[in-house]
């Protein structure tokens, strides 16, 4: 299996407009501290960590909604990490994303078709309401949605809108941002339930990110701990719940309070 | 002895046919941690809203009671009620970041309370917030008592609430989703605190949540709600050993759990939404009220 | 919480009728008030000055809302009043809202050096006192029709600038924005397709807004005399003129009033109602 993500040495740093001086150029914060990984083909790779482990920058400097600051990041062998905006335009179609809050992801005033046709529309693509049609169908959500507007959804609908949207390009990659973590968890396990699925049926990658290890658990092959802006941990599955290297690790996973009250916890 | 008792509760939008909240009845003893279980829409922070008298304006309780230590909160005059909830109860509420005023000192906004509405002199209440925020092992109290909200970390600030919240020594308090928001090291750190303060307080508590796997380490007795509705209400260990109500097994097999990944987090099946629907339905049958 | 949505939605439909049959009438008095103005506007008799309105005693039949003090029909110049000040309204405020609106919308979606220069434009343009730098304006280039909507487009083009500004920022940090980089659309293609339709309620309201406000401020230039010629009839022309005889002749100046009045309200009424009815998110 060859690498569909390379990624070496990566850094991003942020202004802090905070501490920014009247005049003059604001510090800059260390969100990404050199991170080494591969992402091999059709490989579910899950990328977890606290509020300010850096797991959302990583993620959004993997399909360059933010520019690294420093290392590398090969996209099936290309050098994708300095290009600019409109180089990097020709390769979206092969790398989408799913974004955490549904509704703010999702255009309010757009209808439910145009949002998952506009890459479709944008990359030239043809017959493109038949093929938003037919990503409807794969999320499992009837075609009379297309007309509706993502707030007349409940939460687990638009993300399968969502997840439509980013399938119907026909990508190899797929980042999926916390995805499940504004959903019940009845819609919480269909749409893991889907995304394990459609993963299967059309070959896809994905790089889930996720604060909770649990959810980690029932869906990748591998997982990534971020740590303050450092890999922590990255193992096969199995293995990082049943020898996790790191302390941070354990701590993690001792601080999930299991639906079990025999479990030593408190 | 129960220290809360809710009983036919109904509450419904103003004007509006369909309840919010359908013929609930629950109990919470003194000293005791009760959980409200649901899926978002489900009721149950607006059972906490109704006791402690804070439910939007544009919903109005049709039905039931709500005794607190066997008087009952709906039969009291406005102002009445309101003294009565102010002495005896509180709340901890969801979101650290914007449940403090923030052009105010943290100071006052502890003491504020105590001064007001149970008439403590102003140094006797000062003296109870440092001691109150050493409780929650917060050290240099004096300092934090000084400050302004946005100078303290976000974990600080749920400390202080939890503080505050305790600081009156209340009966009973409602916490709203109070580790939502958190990262799971900083919401084990927080549900311990909850939790040590309510044993040694000896505080009814009602805790509204939506993780079946936080009520397994806090709660004694819970219930689950469905479309305002109790579905089930039972205590922890049964519930957890096996709950009766479909629904409520579906929610716990949805629940994730990392030690046994393949029986957790399994859709909630249709057919178990359609039969909670319909008892939510044939609820709404035998209730007639304009 | 559909259904509270619901009554207020309702409240909303009848504000925006009322509005809209208001704004209506006014439209069609403008249109047709050479055929429905029961005298000229500008016949002066001064034999018959200072007539009230119709059921006062002493008024005269033909003169419904009574004359002013040179004999003129107080209500055929109301009619012909409302040509001026709809034109004035839905030019100069189209204008600003043009001019306003665009740049705010720049300035917030495309920040940096684009965002820094508009934003020092708007703070340094409201430094200026606006009522002394349209006088001055209108001393330069002379009193007229265009004269008053430049004045008006030039000291308000920064409310539009300022509101959409804040607006199109807030919708720029929404994931849409994003997911529209992601599916791989352009900057300037994101502002017009996912950015401009969030921003556009908004705009409607101010717009409609501006309208009142552009009544009002041609209104207070005729009162201070820099409008047009003070022979045609304006509602300002003719406030000002009833201000003289009030306390004889009180309806040469309370009727133009109160049609001032209810069409500013209208037009306000209008954006909240439009907003309220047609905004797919609120519905």
């Amino acid at each position: 299996m060859s690498d569909l993500f390379e990624v070496s040495d990566l850094r991003l740093s942020l202004p802090d407009m905070a501490r920014k001086p009247l005049l003059g150029a604001a510090p800059r914060i260390d969100i990404l501290k050199g991170l080494s990984f591969s992402i091999a083909k059709g490989e579910i790779l899950g990328i977890v960590g606290g509020s300010g482990s850096g797991k959302s920058t990583l993620g959004r400097a993997m399909v360059r909604l933010l520019r690294p600051t420093g290392g590398t990041v090969r996209f099936d062998g290309l050098d994708i990490t300095h290009l600019s905006e409109a180089e990097v335009r020709p390769l979206r179609r092969r790398f989408q994303m799913i974004f955490q809050d549904p509704m703010s992801s999702l255009n309010p005033r757009h209808r439910v078709g145009q949002i998952i046709g506009a890459p479709l529309r944008l990359h030239g693509v043809e017959g493109v309401q038949a093929l938003a049609l037919q990503a409807l169908d794969q999320v499992g959500l009837p075609r009379d949605f297309a007309r509706r507007y993502p707030q007349e959804l409940s939460g687990g609908q638009r993300q399968r809108v969502g997840i439509a949207r980013a399938i119907a390009l026909k990508a190899d990659f797929i980042l999926a941002d916390e995805i499940v973590s504004g959903l019940d968890v009845s819609s919480q396990a269909q749409v893991l339930n889907l995304l394990e699925a459609l993963v299967m049926d059309l070959g896809l990658t994905l790089a889930f990110i996720s604060h909770d290890l649990s959810v980690i658990r029932r869906l990748c092959t591998r997982v990534m701990v971020l740590h303050h802006g450092k890999i922590v941990e990255n193992a096969p599955v199995d293995e990082v719940f049943s020898r996790p290297k790191s302390t941070y690790t354990q701590e993690l996973l001792d601080a999930i309070p299991l639906p079990d009250p025999d479990q030593p916890w408190i | 002895m129960s220290y809360l008792q809710i009983r036919h509760l109904s509450a419904r939008l103003v004007g509006a046919k369909d309840r919010l909240l359908r013929d609930v009845s629950l109990t919470v003893e003194r000293g005791q941690v009760h959980g409200l279980v649901g899926e978002s829409g489900a009721g149950k922070s607006m059972i906490g809203k109704a006791v402690l008298g804070i439910l939007p304006q544009s919903v109005e309780i049709v039905e039931g009671s709500i005794e607190l230590d066997g008087v009952d909160l709906l039969q009291l005059s406005a102002a009445e009620r309101r003294r009565r909830i102010g002495a005896h109860c509180a709340l901890i509420p969801q979101d650290p970041l914007t449940a403090l005023n923030p052009s105010r000192r943290i100071g006052p906004q502890i003491t504020d309370r105590l001064v007001q509405i149970l008439g403590w002199d102003r140094t006797r209440a000062e003296t109870r917030a440092v001691q109150i925020l050493g409780e929650v092992q917060i050290e240099d109290a004096a300092r934090v008592l000084r400050s302004y909200p946005h100078e303290l970390s976000g974990g600080m600030r749920q400390r202080i609430l939890i503080a505050s919240a305790f600081a009156a020594e209340p009966k009973l308090i409602v916490a709203d989703e109070p580790t939502t928001a958190l990262d799971v090291t900083v919401q084990k750190q927080i549900l311990k605190l909850i939790a040590q303060m309510q044993a040694r307080h000896g505080t009814a508590l009602l805790f509204v949540t939506h993780d079946l796997g936080v009520v397994s380490k806090v709660c004694r007795s819970l219930s689950v709600l469905y479309g305002g509705m109790v579905v089930e209400d039972t205590a922890v260990r049964p519930f957890f050993a096996g709950p009766q109500h479909p629904y409520a097994r579906a929610l716990l097999a949805a629940t994730p759990k990392y030690t046994d990944p393949l029986a957790s987090l399994q859709p909630v099946p249709d057919a178990v939404i359609a039969q909670v629907r319909q008892e939510v339905k044939a609820s709404d049958k035998g209730w007639f009220h304009v | 919480m559909a259904e509270g949505r619901g009554q207020i939605t309702r409240r909303a439909g009848l504000r925006l009728w009322l509005a809209g049959l208001w704004l209506t009438a006014l439209v069609l008095a403008a249109l047709l008030a050479p055929w429905i103005a029961p005298k000229d506007p500008l016949a002066q008799d001064l034999f018959l000055g200072r007539l009230p309105p119709f059921w006062v005693a002493g008024a005269e039949p033909g003169f419904l809302l009574g004359t002013d003090s040179l004999g003129r029909d107080v209500l055929s110049r109301i009619l012909y009043g409302a040509r001026i000040a709809l034109v004035v309204a839905v030019v100069a405020g189209s204008l600003t809202c043009l001019i306003g609106a665009t740049l705010g919308l720049l300035a917030g979606f495309l920040r940096g050096w684009v965002d820094t220069v508009i934003s020092r434009l708007i703070e340094i343009w409201m430094a200026f006192p606006p009522v002394l730098f349209s006088i001055l304006l209108i001393a330069v280039i002379g009193p007229g029709l265009s004269s008053i909507i430049i004045a008006i487009v030039v000291i308000d083009w920064t409310r539009f600038a300022r509101v959409v500004r804040a607006e199109a920022m807030a919708q720029g940090a929404m994931d849409y924005v994003a997911s529209a980089q992601v599916a791989g659309r352009r900057r300037g293609s994101t502002m017009w397709v996912e950015i401009l339709p969030n921003v556009l309620p908004t705009i409607v309201v101010l717009l409609t807004l501006e309208m009142g406000i552009a009544v009002i401020v041609e209104a207070i230039l005729s009162f201070v005399n820099l409008s047009i010629s003070t022979d045609d009839p304006t509602w300002g022309g003719m406030i000002a003129e009833g201000r003289s005889s009030i306390h004889h002749a009180w309806w040469v100046i309370v009727f133009p009033l109160i049609t001032l009045f209810l069409t500013v309200l209208s037009f306000s009424q209008l954006g909240e109602g439009l907003k309220d009815r047609f905004d797919p998110v609120l519905r």
